[in-house]
């Protein structure tokens, strides 16, 4: 390409995702396709029962069957760990920790692990786990979040002597008004049900061991680098003897946010037998042996003056924890801590988190973790708190928008931009609201089915994380990422992200912003990741942090080899570095564009180092590591129209707007994918999935026909729009988009529900709003 | 993920079958479309000694004119009872019914031997064979049968077939011009099983409901006629009235679809509304 022809920016193009052709076609690599010679499988053999005590485990006719290579129990496993199976948010300083292993002989959930059956192939490992034989003495079990809490409730870990893990708290008291005073006070309780990520790619580990005693970990992770460094503590191994690999990784949700038994059991046994070992969770296994999300019960307060001033939030948080605290647990309802007062200015503030134990599958991220139910919360109070002051839902809203930004917060954040008013603007000019209420007055008067519309106004804090941030909220790690930018002497360019995509197109984006800010083609670029081997130092991929933190240490280095190739280039044109543009890939000197030389040039000319300024390295190269200085702030304005059968209870999603404000937007398909998936979750949740146990602990929704994942032939086809408040915290501008659909979708759904009921005196339906709670909810109303 | 260890012997003919059954010593399962018994199979809910694989068995694929009925091969897949031309003229209840079975996948290996046999009450075409007072043919040992649908279901995943006998045909009557059907289906998401469906057909007499026949999904431990609906509209009692009835003796299961109280109030709606529709239609 010449200087003077003009080329066309990648950042906000809708480029082809570069994944997809091998992800389409079969060729992907994930790890159940990868079978090193010698690969023994594990089974794990779990509890039937949420609590017990694993009287004896016979194993003898297991060990004897044909392939069977080795069936190994909690106690000869337990000089194997070097440390506990890792939790590295201890959110206060008494918070209660329970040993958790990765085999256990008191099994606190249905699922927990009590012995490893390891053979030949994956079939004669599952024969054989059927024959062992485990006594098990079954003890009193919780399930319930608010029965746990009871006096008298069974314990799940008796040692500790309760089952209140922790209470965190954040007052701010800012006018000095107590809120019972406030003109009005909307007081209402939510249960924000359990729920169980469903991958598309279940969980699979693959631990090959070296010759060196090293040994390499393949697993369907969305974190190698954390792994690593965990796992390697859980063995006693030094962190450098273990290499993780993340190869094609099928999804996540946070749900392979984590460091799972299965890991260290595949990693422990590789080495004791000096074989590979596999092990590939079933998609029933998924449901108890993979961390679930939300099941939380929240009070939650808005107080106002009787003009609709909002002056207090104030929520009383309940949080199951499960069984077990896995990797960021007790930390999942303080990601939506500094945030209970939404997109709304509120000067007085106060929450308060109690994490409690449950004989459930543990708890921990997923999608959206904590910041949901938050948003939940907030926006079906605020539909209360406009009916409670005759004022309508949107115009409270307004009212209450925070409009200048930077922003301070009660909760003692501060939110880098936004316009929220722009989003609900932009959000009504797409939706025609008098159509619908003409629509839904109509139907009200003619029978059928009723017609309902709800909104969602929210922000949210992604972009994890500041890492002084959470230093202060005490979690073990930085929130730092790394990127190294290397111009290869052909031009080709590597880059090497300490992110770990699985799903979200960074190979793709990644290459559009190094592209645009090197000038070169897309195809030049090529992104590496999700291999210790290759990027030895990262931070992962999670809470929507990605491109705003690893994307804006990509342009770091960027701006590092571009430094680098102007010093080199000003040395060979004998000019002064200032004296030089940089533009579409090429350096020229001001005022005389003839003189000059493409980067791809400087590549080679470093690479061969026959004349580079004196003391200067060979190579061009840069890596740079970006700590966020604040969290990105996403925001927007949701709406879902639903219709209802009132005689069925059936409610069915109609229309569904999404207006969101994600800053700089770097590809807009992929964007897009990423809110449709977003919003699909929220729905989900509000109208179908719910993980729900008996109050003796099993698990009722244990695979895909109990637990009610929706397809497209539930779902409208979502209206998508955007308005854009770039973030000025960082020079790309970008936000984060990973949660945001999440985040504001259930709580539109659930007020639309109510909106197509209200005339009929509904003020409540719990999640999900299945046909049966809706027409108990219609029943309750008429009687 | 892997079922538990099994012989698997492919059946060159009907009486093949039966004779491999009569082999599996009682526990033997036949094979056809597999979407039901695969997935037991996977989870090891079903454990049976012997798979009898009827895929070879071609010549039990069709759909055929039988004078005052319709026969329709037991390996008839769904797809093919849903788009069969004589099925659409002369009983549409039936082809109709097969195109909401689960999901496309489903409907192109699943068949109506298959789902007959299955016994499961929350399948659609049992209650509409019932409802229609259908036939079903099972060859065994001592040769044929014919067993009215009204006898056929005996259970949950129970049937009268004995355990040496294949289900080899359906007979379904031909519906003449007077008689309005309908086929209404409640469920959470469109592959999901019914968590109430109702299967309705209305003689007409000069646009008067002169009698009618209803068939319950999922009501119960099998199909289910709703008798006092069906007495009470032969009474002359209106559609909503009757329908009031529709779960009358009915005893529904509770699960995470529905309680019984929710699934009896269900289908009185869609009995009302099947019946408003076959009226009409």
């Amino acid at each position: 390409m010449s200087a003077t022809e003009e080329r066309t920016a990648y950042i906000g193009a809708p480029v082809k995702r570069r994944e997809d052709a091998a992800l389409l076609t079969g060729r992907a690599t994930y790890v159940d396709n990868m079978f090193p010679p010698g690969t023994v499988s594990m089974v794990v053999v779990r509890s039937p029962y949420a609590h017990a005590r694993v009287k004896s485990i016979e194993t003898s006719a297991a060990k004897a069957a044909y392939g069977v290579v080795g069936v190994l129990t909690a106690a000869d496993l337990r000089d194997d760990w070097k440390a506990p199976m890792p939790c590295a948010w201890p959110v206060t300083e008494d918070m209660k920790s329970p040993d958790h292993y990765p085999l256990t002989d008191v099994p606190c959930y249905q699922g927990d692990g009590v012995a490893v059956v390891l053979a030949e192939s994956r079939a004669q490992a599952q024969d054989a786990a059927e024959l062992v034989e485990v006594d098990y003495e079954p003890l009193a079990a919780v399930a319930g979040v608010e029965k746990a809490l009871e006096s008298g409730a069974p314990l799940v870990h008796p040692a500790l002597g309760t089952n209140e893990c922790y209470v965190w708290r954040l007052d701010t008291d800012a006018t000095g008004q107590a809120i019972d005073e406030a003109d009005v006070v909307v007081t209402r309780t939510y249960f924000q049900p359990r729920l169980i990520p469903n991958a598309v790619e279940p969980r699979s580990v693959l631990a090959v061991p070296g010759t060196t005693g090293d040994v390499t970990l393949y697993s369907t992770t969305q974190i190698p680098h954390i792994l690593r460094l965990l796992a390697a503590a859980g063995l006693g191994l030094h962190e450098t003897k273990l290499r993780v690999v993340a190869p094609d990784v099928g999804g996540g949700f946070g749900s392979k946010l984590n460091v799972y038994a299965e890991e260290l059991l595949a990693l422990a046994l590789s080495r004791r037998l000096e074989r590979p070992v596999k092990w590939t969770e079933e998609r029933s296994e998924n449901y108890t042996a993979t961390i679930h999300g939300r099941d939380v019960v929240t009070e939650y307060t808005l107080a106002a003056t009787k003009d609709g001033t909002i002056t207090h939030c104030r929520a009383r948080v309940k949080a199951a924890m499960g069984a077990y605290l896995q990797l960021v647990t007790p930390g999942i309802p303080l990601l939506g801590a500094w945030i209970y007062s939404g997109p709304y200015a509120i000067p007085n503030y106060s929450v308060e988190f109690t994490g409690v134990f449950t004989n459930t599958t543990p708890t921990d991220a997923y999608r959206g973790a904590g910041r949901p139910e938050a948003t939940y919360v907030i926006e079906r109070t605020m539909d209360a708190l406009a009916d409670e002051l005759g004022m309508d839902k949107l115009e409270l809203r307004r009212k209450n928008f925070i409009e200048e930004f930077p922003a301070q917060l009660a909760s003692g954040l501060t939110i880098d931009s936004g316009d929220y008013h722009a989003s609900l603007d932009k959000l009504l000019e797409a939706l025609d609201l008098d159509a619908i209420r003409a629509e839904q007055a109509k139907r009200r008067e003619n029978g059928g089915a009723l017609l309902g519309v709800g909104f969602s106004t929210y922000n949210e804090m992604c972009g994890l994380a500041p890492s002084r941030i959470l230093g202060a909220i005490r979690y073990a790690a930085g929130g730092w990422d790394t990127a190294t930018i290397r111009c290869l002497p052909t031009g080709s360019i590597q880059v090497i992200t300490g992110t770990s995509p699985h799903g979200q197109s960074h190979e793709t984006s990644w290459a559009q912003i190094v592209a645009d800010q090197l000038g070169c083609d897309i195809g030049a670029v090529e992104v590496l990741h999700g291999d210790t081997s290759i990027s030895s130092i990262g931070m992962d991929t999670y809470g929507s942090r990605s491109l705003p933190v690893g994307g804006v240490a990509l342009y770091h280095a960027a701006e590092k080899v571009i430094d680098k190739a102007r010093q080199i280039v000003a040395h060979q044109l004998e000019v002064s570095p200032e004296d030089l543009e940089f533009a579409d890939g090429t350096f020229s000197v001001k005022g005389s564009p003839d003189k000059n030389a493409t980067l791809a040039s400087v590549a080679f000319g470093a690479w061969a180092a026959h004349d580079l300024p004196d003391g200067m390295e060979p190579g061009l190269e840069a890596t740079a590591v970006y700590d966020p200085p604040n969290f990105s702030w996403p925001a927007g304005a949701h709406a879902a129209v639903v219709e209802v059968d009132p005689e069925t209870g059936d409610a069915r999603l109609v229309r569904y707007v999404a207006v969101d404000d994600v800053g700089t937007v770097v590809n807009p398909m992929i964007v897009d994918g990423q809110v449709h998936g977003g919003i699909t979750q929220g729905i989900s949740t509000a109208l179908y999935e719910e993980g729900a146990y008996d109050d003796e602990g099993n698990l009722q929704t244990a695979n895909l026909l109990t637990y009610l994942v929706p397809s497209a032939a539930e779902l409208p086809s979502f209206e998508l729009e955007r308005t854009e408040s770039p973030s000025p915290t960082n020079p790309l501008g970008v936000k984060g988009v990973g949660e945001t659909g999440t985040i504001a979708s259930a709580p539109a759904v659930i007020n639309a529900v109510l909106d197509a009921l209200s005339h009929l005196g509904v003020k409540d339906i719990q999640m999900p709003a299945t046909p049966e709670r809706v027409w108990r909810a219609i029943q309750e109303a008429k009687s | 993920m892997i079922p538990a260890r099994f012989d698997y012997d492919v059946a060159e003919s009907v009486d093949h079958a039966v004779e491999l059954l009569g082999e599996g010593g009682g526990d033997a399962k036949l094979l056809a479309g597999g979407h039901s018994l695969i997935p037991a199979l996977k989870l090891r809910i079903s454990r049976p000694s012997k798979l009898v694989d009827l895929g070879r068995l071609s010549d039990l694929a069709y759909v055929k004119d039988a004078g005052t009925h319709v026969a329709v091969g037991a390996l008839t897949r769904h797809a093919a009872v849903a788009a069969d031309p004589l099925l659409q003229e002369h009983c549409p209840i039936v082809s109709f019914t097969a195109g909401q079975i689960g999901d496309p996948q489903v409907r192109h290996r699943g068949t109506l031997g298959g789902t007959l046999s299955h016994g499961d009450p929350a399948s659609d075409m049992p209650a509409v064979i019932l409802a229609l007072g259908g036939e079903l043919v099972a060859r065994g040992k001592g040769g044929e049968r014919t067993i009215p649908a009204a006898e056929f279901f005996t259970g949950v995943f129970e049937t009268a077939l004995a355990a040496d006998e294949v289900l080899v045909e359906a007979r379904v009557p031909k519906l003449g011009a007077s008689t309005g059907w309908a086929y209404v289906k409640a469920n959470r998401r469109a592959q999901d099983w019914a968590t109430v469906a109702v299967a309705a057909l209305v003689h007409r007499d000069d646009g008067k409901v002169a009698g009618a026949s209803i068939g319950l999904v999922n009501m119960g431990g099998t199909p289910l006629r709703a008798r006092a609906a069906e007495d009470a509209l032969a009474g002359g009692a209106s559609l909503a009235d009757a329908a009031a009835l529709a779960a009358e003796g009915a005893e529904p299961p509770s699960d995470l679809a529905g309680s019984a109280e929710y699934r009896a109030h269900l289908a009185q709606v869609i009995a009302r509304r099947a019946l408003e529709q076959a009226l009409a239609g």
